[in-house]
């Protein structure tokens, strides 16, 4: 800018003229993702009470390898080296942590709250040096239209989990009749919120529609656009609520395993 | 009758300082309208810029208890009377004097993006046709004031300073209008992605939450621009499929 030296001075780290309680969001955010990331980590790298009868955690679906009767390809495989703890999670849930890492909402989010780039509009940053989005690491951001892929398949294979855990194996006859628990109904919820979630994505709002200049030259990729934008205006809402809801489900499922919680069955 | 006590910067770009100003206070006022009871009767010589007096003009902008407003739409009675009230010049543009800043950076920035270019006419008499749901979009964009509340705050510009980098989320709005146009024939990812840093943006939203046209400058406007930019530089897969579509269509 020409005359850049009659610039105002920049603002210190947390200097700011605002009057209001501007750390209070940044704060939230920080405990409420941190409290996330601590649970699920843990919850992640236990391998054990993921499953109780026909329910599965959604932190641990779909169980590729696994010791549950959920498991898609048998047990522990071969290969996997003995040195390094083994959980099912951990094959699956870099892909939806990817997601919400890469999320445009999340982004904006922890920037701030983690970060304090900025710490909140208007309020002073501890760094002078800003690289944004452009250089390595941040540019990887980019991939977030791939982890949406992986992420619209998840909500296909949780679908798939509610509908096991509508049928309920009798222990006597051994006989699978339907029914809906608990736990059925907590993993239904948590599939709508992570619908919610997923389907109102920035990414999947362009691949939608977004990329067309002319929508009435595409009605049917127009018609998603805009039930994607639907979604899209509370894509905060949904992300906190879905991050919110799977973790309470993997807990419910957890207690329920080490007969800590009791399901009962609605019909 | 209430009274407010007023921080007011005064100064130039050599300096200056906040000076105190009390002053009665009525039912409808707006922050202008005390600056200018102030300018009236306490301070003849604070400069002031202001036009419309209706949230139009976008020439009042400043920032009023630290945020980025337009005075002439920030109401008196939405402030806490107990506390002065803080009113200072934008801080990502050089100041001229008092609540004035030099915005033409602004301007500069505004003739380097490529123009309007729209496809040849639709009709022998020269003119085009467009449907409604092509154009709504763009519309969103188009009701931008250019009161440069969003670059004041971006922190980008505020805090980096990075002005030969970045242009900033009024003129990433501004090649969103263009570039989603249904008329409009011009390709400027490359120059979003590099000569003007689209990248830099970082998604804090700050630009949202201060613009007084309600444009959901981040969500409508930049996001769909970062897609873009990923279309054409950062999808591999997307190359092979547009590869794969435009072989299918001969």
């Amino acid at each position: 800018m020409n005359g850049a030296t009659t610039l105002p001075r920049r603002n210190s780290f947390g200097e700011t003229m605002r009057a209001d309680v501007w750390w209070t969001q940044p704060l939230l955010v920080f405990v409420g993702l941190s409290i996330f990331i601590v649970y699920s980590t843990w919850a992640a790298f236990q391998g054990t009470h993921y499953f109780f009868g026909n329910y599965i955690s959604p932190f641990y679906s779909p169980e590729i390898f696994g010791f549950s009767p959920h498991s898609w390809f048998g047990p522990k495989p071969d290969w996997w080296p003995d040195w390094f703890i083994f959980s099912p999670a951990l094959l699956v849930l870099w892909a939806p942590g990817g997601f919400r890492v890469t999320c445009y909402y999340y982004r904006g989010a922890y920037y701030k709250a983690f970060w304090a780039d900025p710490p909140a509009c208007t309020v002073g940053e501890p760094r002078k040096s800003y690289w944004g989005e452009r250089s390595f690491p941040l540019i990887m951001q980019n991939a977030h239209r791939y982890f949406l892929y992986l992420a619209l398949f998840f909500i296909l294979v949780l679908t798939y989990d509610v509908w096991k855990a509508l049928w309920f194996v009798n222990p006597v006859t051994g006989k699978a009749s339907l029914g809906i628990g608990i736990g059925t109904l907590v993993l239904a919820i948590n599939v709508v919120l992570l619908g919610g979630y997923t389907f109102g994505c920035h990414s999947l709002r362009h691949l939608a529609g977004g990329f067309l200049d002319q929508f009435s030259k595409s009605p049917a990729c127009y018609r998603a656009y805009v039930c994607v934008s639907c979604f899209n205006r509370r894509h905060m809402l949904w992300a906190w609520l879905s991050l919110f809801w799977v973790g309470f489900a993997d807990l419910y499922v957890r207690l329920c395993s080490m007969g800590i919680l009791h399901d009962v069955r609605l019909f | 009758m209430k009274t407010a006590t007023f921080k007011i910067w005064r100064g130039d770009a050599k300096g200056g300082e906040f000076r105190d100003y009390r002053t009665e206070i009525s039912e409808g006022m707006v922050v202008l309208d005390a600056v200018n009871q102030i300018q009236a009767t306490q301070a003849n010589d604070l400069a002031c810029r202001w036009n419309c007096k209706a949230g139009k003009c976008g020439s009042c902008s400043a920032e009023v208890n630290g945020m980025p407003k337009l005075m002439c739409m920030t109401r008196m009675s939405e402030l806490p009377l107990d506390r002065p009230i803080t009113v200072e010049p934008m801080k990502a543009f050089p100041i001229v004097k008092d609540l004035i800043t030099d915005v033409s950076w602004n301007f500069r920035v505004k003739k380097k993006i490529k123009k309007f270019k729209p496809r040849p006419p639709d009709a022998p008499d020269g003119t085009w046709r467009m449907r409604q749901e092509d154009i709504d979009r763009v519309q969103e964009f188009r009701k931008c004031i250019e009161c440069f509340l969003c670059q004041d705050v971006c922190h980008v510009l505020r805090d980096h300073q990075m002005y030969e980098k970045f242009i900033g989320p009024r003129f990433l709005i501004h090649v969103a209008a263009l570039e989603m146009h249904p008329l409009d024939t011009e390709n400027r990812i490359d120059e979003l992605r590099n000569a003007q840093g689209i990248g830099y943006c970082n998604i804090t939203k700050c630009c949202t939450k201060v613009c007084p046209e309600n444009i959901e400058i981040t969500d409508n406007g930049i996001i769909p621009l970062k897609e873009r930019v990923v279309d054409d530089f950062y999808d591999p897969l997307g190359w092979i499929w547009k590869g794969l579509k435009k072989l299918l269509n001969g």
